[in-house]
């Protein structure tokens, strides 16, 4: 066990990282950081809408849609990746839909069946063609976030150097999603907390779902490489019920993502520093160790909150109330 | 069921047989050409072929019979979690002598999946956020938890670390004796807990409400059959991986779902659909030990469930949609009839046949349009047509059938506006529909009820049982509440 987990050392931990390989190493925090956003953002409404399972399906299933994209238009561009993921995101959608519809099978079964099967069939073509699209299933399951600082050349811009592309793309992705977020911000509002309102509002709700599940696929392709098809179920989730734990607030809650993000990914970073392991994983460790701080502290839904309200209700002090009519 | 258990015995006889001296590792016989390869599989005579196919023997009895319990009670992706959660335990599990013990791998994963579940249920219960949520949370928590063991043990400098990684995707190829031994426990054991508990659990799945207020403890059946799935998902492991274990779990139970309504031949169907995409995961690992497993055994059962999806007697989409179709068809027709009907009486019943031109006219259809339903009718047998195609007349059995469908749409005019007190402009469109589904012991008691009426509430007459007969009882023999046992 002793050789398992490394004795903690705070030189080598947080700041040999940070002075020998700056260059290096701040852009796999970047990356997780614009991806946890990026995720977190879209989930706040998947939690919303009860559909958290769908986004796990959907982020299972795009992998045979990158695959296929790969090997058809032989190239890594960013524009065959979203479209193969986007593909297969509406296939997952209209599948689990269809098999609902036309037999009675409920929807729980409908989504482990198409997911897995769509899963299966990415898993067997990356391991056929794994020299031909330079994926492969470490990478399926848990990214190589460590390899975004080794993409040469570094994206430029009007002669100011950017970053490495997934890096870049994935701060756009993140970008987009802030400013999806603001302008529609009232129509994912009403149709996420009442459909029936939405109508009469003039808001498709179909609409804003296709939207959100399509805008789910571009958003988890674009970290997929980095932190792995399971993951990003986890960053989908973890900031969303986070925030519930603290605030009721949606304003709050969509805010406090970046916060989260940046915890997570430097968290995550350093876990991944000390113990030696993989760094996509990590950083979801340390976003589940947020998760276990806000349930327990948290003031809206954390257990400490709850046992004091409870207790509060239950016996009123006399003392405290006299206190509080006092001041 | 007792085909199973034959088949079953069968493999543990191939099993017990010596061994022959020169059976090779699956990995030795690479070269040899496809057909060899199969033959030699088929055959059993290699150790390795003999236990990865009991293993997916035992794999698909133990996932079909759990999986069917949580197809129906809706628990799929529950399922899917624990699953997911036990990674981190077969990380700690292996840690404990670093090799692939499988009793410490057992023990290990078993209780990270337990922990898992009961993560779920703690977190839905102190908290709102609700279960999808939880389970997504903890699906990808602990499992990222397990990824991180698995990066730190594969980055250690010591130890046989080999193996570990067929535990994501699946390797059947690598079941060894101790893992069939420990599959066979679970197997049995599962099988004895179904067959004691079976009318718990079912009452308990399709009606918890009774289950409660009959003394069940629904609570302990619910944790009892959480414990034995997680054991199902420990062993099948080994050859399907964590990742798609949850697949083997849901998509035979599902397969089985669409072709049966009794529960117990659903967890029969379930059983053998699990072993059958078991046996074929097996193969295809033998052939090629460099892929993984677990996918190709998931795509199996999904073949399996397309099938069902497609053809099942009751459920199929194929014939649900074949049976549709010959409906409407049939519908069609008789509507034919109707129309020849109404033109007949608005001639008084006088000469024989119809003019197409006033059935297209009746109809507001073009000739053409007519003519095409008419031939559809007369290949029923229902009617004939002139032979310059100016003339439909209807056979005996199609003008009794026309008849009968006429009167069916009138009596149940008269029923809607005597009974119901519909008005008499209202009941035309459910009497359209109604009359091609009226059975005759349907027809009789409205009859009855009617008191024998003949006139529609339109004025029109409706065609009596005499007339459609041709046999002609008369009306006065038959009082209310006699009835008639048969034509």
């Amino acid at each position: 066990m002793n050789e398992l987990v490394p004795a903690f050392d705070f030189q080598r931990v947080f700041i040999t990282p940070w002075s020998s390989d700056f260059q290096g190493n701040i852009w796999v925090v970047l990356m997780g950081f614009f991806a946890i956003t990026a995720c977190g953002l879209v989930g706040q409404y998947l939690v919303l809408r009860r559909m958290a399972l769908v986004g796990d399906a959907i982020s299972h299933s795009v992998l045979p849609g990158i695959v296929v994209a790969f090997l058809l238009l032989k190239s890594r561009s960013s524009g065959a990746m979203f479209l193969g993921a986007l593909f297969a995101a509406v296939l997952t959608t209209v599948l689990i839909e269809f098999i609902q519809k036309k037999s009675r099978v409920k929807q729980d079964a409908a989504i482990g069946i198409v997911f897995t099967s769509l899963f299966a069939v990415g898993v067997i073509m990356v391991s056929l063609f794994t020299s031909q699209i330079d994926l492969d299933l470490d990478c399926v399951l848990h990214g190589e976030i460590i390899n975004v600082p080794l993409e040469l050349p570094f994206v430029q811009m009007g002669g100011i150097v950017l970053g490495p592309a997934s890096v870049v793309r994935m701060a756009v992705v993140s970008v987009i999603t802030a400013g999806l977020v603001l302008v529609f911000y009232r129509q994912l509002l009403v149709s996420s907390f009442d459909p029936g309102l939405a109508g009469s509002l003039g808001v498709n709700a179909s609409v804003v779902h296709y939207a959100l599940m399509g805008w789910l696929s571009v958003v988890v392709v674009s970290c997929f490489d980095s932190v792995g098809a399971i993951l990003v179920v986890a960053m989908l989730i973890l900031p969303a019920t986070t925030a519930s734990m603290v605030t009721d607030r949606l304003p709050w809650a969509l805010s406090s993502v970046p916060l989260q993000a940046l915890l997570s990914a430097f968290g995550g970073f350093h876990l991944a520093t000390w113990l030696n392991c993989a760094i996509a994983p990590a950083m979801v460790v340390a976003a589940c160790g947020l998760f276990a701080l806000a349930w327990v502290f948290g003031p809206v839904d954390g257990q400490l909150a709850k046992r004091r309200r409870r207790r509060a209700n239950a016996a009123p002090d006399p003392m405290l109330s006299g206190v509080a009519g006092n001041s | 069921m007792p085909v199973l258990r034959s088949a079953l015995l069968l493999l543990l006889t191939f099993a017990l047989l010596p061994t022959s001296a020169q059976a090779a590792r699956v990995g030795d016989v690479l070269e040899t050409s496809v057909l060899d390869q199969a033959i030699r599989f088929f055959t059993f005579r290699d150790p390795s072929v003999r236990y990865a196919l009991i293993g997916a023997v035992l794999i698909g009895v133990s996932t079909g019979l759990l999986g069917s319990f949580i197809v129906v009670r809706r628990m799929a992706m529950a399922g899917d979690a624990l699953s997911h959660a036990v990674l981190p335990g077969v990380a700690l599990g292996f840690l404990w002598n670093m090799s692939k013990d499988p009793v410490a791998i057992f023990v290990g994963a078993t209780l990270a999946g337990l922990l898992g579940t009961a993560f779920v249920s703690w977190i839905t219960s102190t908290t709102r956020i609700k279960e999808d949520a939880a389970l997504g949370m903890v699906l990808a928590g602990f499992f990222s938890v397990g990824l991180c063991l698995m990066s730190m043990i594969q980055g250690l400098p010591t130890g046989n670390k080999s193996g570990i990684n067929s535990f994501i995707f699946g390797q059947a190829a690598a079941i060894g004796p101790a893992d069939l031994k420990l599959m066979g426990i679970v197997t049995v054991g599962a099988l004895l807990g179904v067959t004691l508990f079976y009318r718990q659990l079912l009452v308990s799945s399709f009606d918890p409400g009774f289950a409660r207020a009959s003394g069940l403890p629904v609570r302990w059946v619910h944790h009892g059959l959480m414990l034995f799935l997680a054991f199902a998902v420990v062993i099948a492991l080994q050859a399907v991986g964590v990742v798609l274990v949850s697949a083997l779990l849901i998509i035979p139970a599902a397969t089985a779902y669409l072709l049966t309504d009794r529960m117990h031949r659903m967890l029969a169907i379930a059983v053998a659909a699990g072993v059958i995409a078991g046996m074929v995961g097996s193969f295809v690992s033998f052939l090629a030990p460099a892929l993984p497993t677990g996918p190709f055994i998931v795509l199996a059962s999904a073949g399996l469930f397309t099938a069902a999806f497609l053809f099942s007697p009751r459920q199929g989409l194929l014939l649900r949609w074949w049976h549709q179709r010959s409906r409407n068809a049939r519908v069609a027709c008789e509507n034919s009839l109707k129309a020849i009907y109404h033109v007949a009486e608005s001639h008084g019943f006088k000469g024989e046949g119809a003019l197409l031109r006033e059935l297209a006219e009746r109809r507001r259809s073009t000739l053409e349009e007519e003519l095409a339903r008419i031939r559809s009718l007369v290949a029923t047998g229902w009617a004939t047509l002139s032979d310059d195609g100016a003339v439909v007349y209807p056979t005996p059995a199609g003008w009794q059938r026309a008849s009968e469908i006429v009167r069916n749409h009138r009596l149940w005019e008269l029923y809607l506006t005597n009974a119901a007190q519909i008005s008499p402009d209202h009941v035309h469109e459910d009497a359209e529909k109604i009359e091609h589904v009226l059975g005759e012991e349907i027809v009789r008691e409205l009859e009855r009820r009617l008191q024998f009426a003949t006139v529609d509430p339109h004025g029109r007459s409706i065609p009596a049982l005499g007339d459609i007969r041709g046999t002609a009882p008369s009306r006065a023999e038959s009082t209310p509440g006699f009835r008639r046992s048969g034509p």
